[in-house]
């Protein structure tokens, strides 16, 4: 019944969201090691594993092998001069940046989340609050080194074999394992972030105001409170912000300006009640005090690096709140041009009176070459939904013939619903995708069970 | 495999004219459903068009549950054919005539093995299927005259009880195999099979049945007692003393 190989386990895995279950064989590499673990695969295959971030299933693979890359001692490696770190796949960005904000450096972007890998940030291509200007993680990485199903190592770059890079920005794993990246990064003065808040009572406010400022500032993201309806629709809270000058900081603080400590402050228990703590009423008295202790106006505004960008990593393993059955988080890009279908989807959010606290409206500049990567020109928003509620299936199987139909799209590293005609739709260039994976790994060792779902993979 | 919102995308139906087992197959094909495979002992009855709607593909097999040596293969050959199989359901079952079989003993023989034996070996090839894949839900129609057998139809009654048993020891094996077994337990429901017999108390239809199996499913169940007030029912009935029991009006 067990594996030879005592660091192998059968494990039952799900995504971050809890909501898709299924058993795999564990197994616990180093680079050495991968090799023999990539010749040993079953006929389902394998696929890498970093921080299990992804609220869906692409980091799961159901009756085959779910890898997991240990890092060596040298894991990273900071160049100041060319101003890029080089950094081992299974490094998350936590250690990243207790590595180089001293140091005087910040990554080129961060997600919500800085328990992701680097290697899961290339793979899943991620984005952060400051896409609108600067892209998403893949348009900073310089080369990487990619394991090949055949176990030959290559090096690939945006100069280097950039169809076989582009492919593995945002390829989700399927087209090898990522070993190491050098990726640039940002000098930063201070550790802080001089933040202006903006409080909006509609959302056509929160949408004038964002676009008005986006030209003038690093970092922007609102808020959306979706319990609010009539003339307070889409009321908001709309946070910009930039990496702080030692001018801005106050004297205690420009004593280090440099300093970073980032810890949890809060674990929420095991035993959290199977139908979960979030309802109607603690999320209705959740927005309004969000919402109520926003200023009005407030500019300059000096934070932390976690409170602004990591705000949920402050609470350990929040995503129990929902209960035995899990959440998803519905997010989607429509173009600029389809402003109207945001705003339906707003509104039937919040006329179908669901329990949702975590929104995040954001603008996303122009996307990458990368075929399936999710950025395009446009709005973005993401919404965490607890899958109990009888009403949410048939309400985002709405939302997902608007946003399609209007030319949007859905992030693979948060779908946990999409059917394979869906997905062909959103991502049009998945053949050319296809044609690259059909090149560097034709017996069809990469496989998730999003992959299987997706039709990415046989 | 099923999606978050337990939407699955391969639904196989044994007993594929079972009215229950159709209507539990109706609750749990949802709009990512892309296809429904009757298994039929004989496809002529099948009627796949009461299922056909744009992107599901309705199938129909040829399945008998008493050919055991047949079913691994047919299992395997579904999963090659239609991909992983999210959820099957063992539907299949004959109530048969008690005062026949107390006439003639043999004829008992059939019922068994249908009801227990093939019930039996195509839940352990679907299992076999579903720990291959690391994911799948297995409905297996049991029903409450297995809980506690009656004079009325004790050989029903125990190939219930043994099938009853079965699943929930295979729940337990497949659970760290992420595969999860649920049992079904109607009480009486107005069906063919029990048509012109005198309706026990709580009697329900098939679409209630179809309703409550399908939440239990999606909940995670390993039981679901339809209506859910027998579950109650049967704590009682569980701890009668026999001679009390066997004096019940229970149809």
């Amino acid at each position: 019944m067990f594996p030879a190989d005592p660091a192998a386990r059968r494990s039952v895995l799900s995504g971050f969201g809890r909501s898709t279950r299924s058993a795999a064989t564990l197994v616990e590499v180093d680079e050495r090691e991968l090799p023999a673990a990539i010749k040993s695969l079953p006929a389902r295959g394998g696929i890498m594993r970093g921080l299990g971030r992804s609220y869906g299933d692409p980091a799961q693979n159901g009756g085959g092998h779910v890898l997991r890359l240990r890092s060596g001692p040298d894991a990273m490696v900071l160049d100041p001069a060319a101003g890029t770190l080089t950094a081992s796949a299974g490094v998350s960005i936590d250690d990243v940046l207790r590595h180089v904000v001293p140091r005087g450096w910040f990554v080129p972007v961060t997600p919500g989340t800085r328990f992701v890998t680097v290697g899961g940030a290339i793979a899943s291509d991620i984005h952060g609050k400051n896409h609108h200007r600067d892209g998403s993680f893949g348009n900073h990485v310089r080369r990487l080194r990619l394991m090949q199903a055949d176990t030959t190592v290559v090096e690939v770059g945006p100069d280097r074999d950039a169809e076989l890079f582009w492919a593995t920005v945002g390829g989700m794993g399927l087209t090898g394992v990522i070993l190491d990246a050098t990726f640039d990064l940002l000098p930063i003065e201070t550790s802080r972030i001089a933040v202006d808040v903006y409080r909006c009572d509609h959302l056509d406010d929160v949408m004038s105001e964002m676009v008005a400022s986006e030209h003038d500032v690093r970092y922007s993201v609102a808020w959306i409170d979706l319990l609010a309806r009539g003339p307070r629709l889409g009321r908001g809270v709309l946070t910009n912000g930039g990496h702080a000058t030692i001018e801005q900081l106050g004297p205690d603080a420009a004593a280090d300006p440099l300093a970073y400590d980032a810890d949890q402050v809060v674990t929420v228990p095991p035993l959290v009640p199977p139908m979960g703590v979030i309802n109607r009423l603690s999320v209705s008295a959740f927005n309004e005090a969000w919402f109520r202790k926003a200023p009005r106006r407030r500019v300059g505004d000096v934070q932390r690096i976690p409170t602004y960008f990591h705000p949920l990593d402050l609470v350990g393993d929040w995503n129990r709140v929902y209960g035995r059955d899990g959440f998803v988080q519905y997010q989607f890009v429509v173009p600029n041009d389809a402003v109207e279908v945001l705003r339906t989807i707003i509104e039937r959010l919040a006329a179908a009176r669901l329990p949702i606290f975590m929104t995040v409206l954001k603008r996303f500049g122009p996307g990458n070459p990368a075929p399936l990567s999710f950025p395009l020109a446009g709005w973005q928003l993401a919404v965490d939904i607890g899958v109990r509620h009888r009403s949410v299936a048939p309400l985002l199987r709405g939302f997902d013939d608007l946003v399609l139909g209007a030319g949007g799209r859905h992030y693979l590293a948060k779908d946990a619903t999409l059917t394979a005609e869906q997905f062909r739709r959103g991502y049009p260039r998945l053949d050319e995708w296809r044609a690259v994976r059909d090149r560097v790994d034709p017996a069809g060792v990469w496989a998730s069970d999003q992959s299987r779902r997706l039709g990415l993979t046989g | 495999m099923q999606n978050a919102l337990h939407e699955p995308q391969t639904v196989v139906l044994f007993g594929g004219t079972s009215e229950i087992g159709r209507a539990i197959a109706s609750e749990l094909i949802a709009p990512a459903t892309r296809t429904l495979v009757l298994a039929v002992r004989h496809p002529d009855d099948a009627h796949p068009e009461t299922f056909e709607r744009d992107g599901l593909d309705v199938v129909v097999e040829r399945f008998d549950a008493t050919e055991t040596d047949t079913h691994d293969a047919f299992v395997r050959r579904l999963a090659a054919a239609h991909g992983d199989l999210d959820v099957a359901i063992i539907a299949f079952g004959q109530l048969g005539d008690q005062a026949e079989f107390d006439a003639e003993p043999a004829r008992a023989a059939e019922v068994l093995t249908v009801n227990y034996t093939g019930a039996v070996v195509v839940g352990l090839a679907v299992g076999g299927q579903m720990r291959r894949q690391g994911h799948g839900r297995l409905v297996v129609l049991s029903s409450v005259a297995g809980e506690r057998t009656r004079a009325a139809n004790h050989v029903y009654g125990s190939s219930k009880a043994g099938l009853d048993a079965f699943a929930q020891g295979l729940g337990d094996a497949l659970r760290p195999h992420g595969v999860q077994v649920t049992a079904v337990r109607p009480g009486f429901v107005h069906t063919r099979m029990t048509r012109g017999m005198r309706a026990a108390p709580f009697a329900t239809t098939p679409r209630v049945v179809g309703e409550l199996a399908a939440d239990g499913v999606r909940a995670g169940r390993h039981t679901v007692w339809t209506p859910s007030v027998l579950r109650y029912v049967f704590m009682v009935l569980r701890h009668l003393p026999r001679r009390v029991f066997r004096r019940l009006p229970l149809g």
